[in-house]
C-alpha cells in the first residue's frame, strides 16, 4: 500500500564527511578566501542577487562546508561583474574565488 | 590591633597592582589573601591574550613590585568581620587577628563559571569535554593529553545565557578561544580546529588581527551557531550539534576534544562581602558609585573597589582600574 509519504534525506551538514583536500588546493591559489568573516557585504551589492537567489557569501560557506552539489548550481548564476570584490572589508578576492570554484568543481562556465 | 593606611582584600592582579602603587605613595598596605599564594586567577593561565605573554612572568613582576617595607601580605586568610568604628574600618580575620585602616580596597575578583551547570555540554560526564581553564594545563604541559584530531571550541558557556542567570557577556572568552585555538594548532599541527560562536567580540587592541591570523595562517574554522548539545559516540568521542546560522542548516561533527569557554561570575568572596556591606549590584558584583565618574568608589565612605569584583575585565583593564583605585585612595587618605 502506498501512503503518499516518503522519507526526506537529512538536511544536516555532516562535517565528518568533509573532504579537506579540495579546500587546501583551493586556498593555495586564493589565500584571501580563508579570511572571510561572513559580513555579507558581497551579497548586498550583488547585481545577480537582485533577480535570483544567488549569494556570494553562501558560495563561500558552501565550499567550506563541502556542499559541492548545491554549490555547482549556484555558481552558474554569477555574472562575474566583480562588484563584490570592491566592497569586501577583509579584501577577499571574491571574483577570483568564484572563477576558481567553477574550475575546481568543473562547473560549466560562461567565460 | 595593627593599623594600616589601606587594607586590600584579594591578592590577585588588581590587589597586587594597587598595593604596588600605594606603596609608592608611601602608604602602608596590608594584602589579605584567602589562598596560599598570591596571583588569584592569573595562576590558572599559562599564556595571555593577545600577545601570548607569560602569566608567570607577569605575576613575578607584580610580586617584585610589592616587595618593600610598605606592603605586608597575609596568606591563607579569610575575613570574619568588617565593621566601621569612628571612621576607621576594623577587620577581624579567621585567625582572630584584628586590623584597622582608614581605607579598604575590595579586589575580591571573579570565579570561573562552573561548566557542569550547563548539563547539555556534558562537562564532568564525558572525559573529552574540558574547560578553557583545563586546556591551559594541557597547553602548559602540566597535564598530558592524547593528540586530538578534531578540536571544537564552544563559546559563551555561562555567559549571555538566561538559563544560568547570566545575561552579561564575559568579554574575555572570545579572544581567549582564538588564542587557545592557535596554541592547539601549534601544539597539534595536524588537528582540525573548529570554533562555534554566537558573535565574535574582538574589541581590544590587536584582537581582530589575531582573529584574522587564526583564520588565515592557522586555518581555524569559525562557525556561527550556538551548540545545542554534546553527546557520546560508540568510539569514545563526542558528537556536537548546532545550527549553521549563516546557511540556516543543521550541522554536526564528531570531535576528540571539546573546549568550553567558561565565563566569569562574581566570586564567593565578592558575594559574601557584598551582602555584608550591602554594596552588591547586578549579578552580585560590587556596585561602584558611578561607572563614569567614580568607578572605584562605593556608597560607603572609605570602601573602594577595583578589578573583576566589579564586572568582567581583561588583565590590562584590571591593572588600569587598580592604578586608578590607588590614586583615589591616596587622595582620600591625604
Amino acid at each position: 500500500m502506498k501512503f503518499g509519504f516518503s522519507l526526506n534525506t537529512s538536511r544536516t551538514i555532516d562535517l565528518d564527511k568533509l573532504d579537506k583536500k579540495k579546500q587546501e588546493s583551493f586556498t593555495d591559489d586564493i589565500p584571501t578566501f580563508k579570511r572571510c568573516f561572513a559580513c555579507g557585504g558581497c551579497a548586498a551589492t550583488c547585481s545577480a542577487q537582485q533577480h535570483t537567489d544567488f549569494n556570494v557569501l553562501k558560495c563561500n560557506l558552501l565550499f567550506r562546508r563541502g556542499e559541492f552539489e548545491t554549490l555547482e548550481k549556484e555558481l552558474e548564476k554569477c555574472m562575474l561583474c566583480g562588484k563584490c570584490t570592491l566592497v569586501c572589508p577583509r579584501n577577499v578576492n571574491t571574483r577570483a574565488m568564484i572563477i576558481k570554484m567553477r574550475r575546481t568543481l568543473n562547473t560549466k562556465t560562461n567565460l | 590591633m595593627q593599623h594600616f593606611d589601606t587594607i586590600i582584600i584579594g591578592g590577585g592582579p588588581a590587589g597586587l597592582e594597587a598595593a604596588a602603587r600605594l606603596s609608592k605613595f608611601d602608604k602602608h598596605v596590608l594584602i589579605i589573601e584567602k589562598d596560599p599564594a598570591l596571583g588569584g586567577k592569573l595562576l590558572l593561565w599559562d599564556k595571555l591574550f593577545p600577545d601570548f605573554a607569560s602569566s608567570e612572568e607577569l605575576l613575578h613582576q607584580l610580586i617584585e613590585n610589592i616587595k618593600n617595607d610598605n606592603v605586608k601580605v597575609s596568606l591563607n586568610t579569610g575575613i570574619k568581620e568588617i565593621e566601621n568604628e569612628g571612621g576607621l574600618w576594623n577587620i577581624i580575620d579567621n585567625h582572630n587577628n584584628k586590623y584597622s585602616a582608614k581605607a579598604l580596597l575590595l579586589a575580591t575578583g571573579f570565579d570561573v563559571f562552573d561548566a557542569s551547570r550547563k548539563e547539555e555540554y556534558g562537562y564532568r560526564i564525558y572525559p573529552n569535554v574540558i574547560t578553557s581553564v583545563d586546556l591551559e594545563k594541557i597547553l602548559s604541559g602540566e597535564v598530558s593529553h592524547a593528540e586530538p584530531k578534531k578540536v571544537v571550541f564552544i563559546q559563551c558557556v555561562g555567559s549571555r545565557d538566561e538559563k544560568v542567570g547570566n545575561h552579561f557577556c564575559s568579554k574575555n572568552c572570545c579572544i581567549c578561544a582564538v588564542k587557545q585555538a592557535i596554541e592547539v594548532k601549534e601544539m597539534y599541527p595536524n588537528s582540525e580546529v573548529y570554533c562555534f560562536y554566537m558573535d565574535l567580540r574582538m574589541f581590544g587592541e590587536s584582537y581582530e588581527e589575531l582573529y584574522r591570523k587564526a583564520q588565515q595562517d592557522y586555518g581555524i574554522t569559525f562557525i556561527r551557531g550556538r551548540v545545542s548539545e554534546v553527546s557520546p559516540t560508540y568510539h569514545g568521542q563526542v558528537q556536537i550539534k548546532a545550527e549553521d546560522t549563516l546557511l540556516s542548516r543543521p550541522i554536526r561533527l564528531t570531535a576528540d576534544l571539546v573546549v568550553l569557554m567558561v565565563g566569569m561570575e562574581a566570586s564567593e568572596g565578592t558575594v559574601e562581602i557584598g551582602k555584608k556591606l550591602q554594596i552588591g549590584g547586578n549579578y552580585d558584583y560590587f556596585k561602584s558609585k558611578n561607572q563614569h565618574l567614580a568607578d572605584n568608589l562605593t556608597y560607603l565612605d572609605g570602601i573602594f573597589v577595583a578589578g573583576t569584583s566589579k564586572r568582567q575585565m581583561s588583565i590590562p583593564e584590571t591593572m588600569k582600574d587598580a592604578a586608578a583605585a590607588a590614586l583615589e585612595i591616596n587622595n582620600y587618605l591625604n
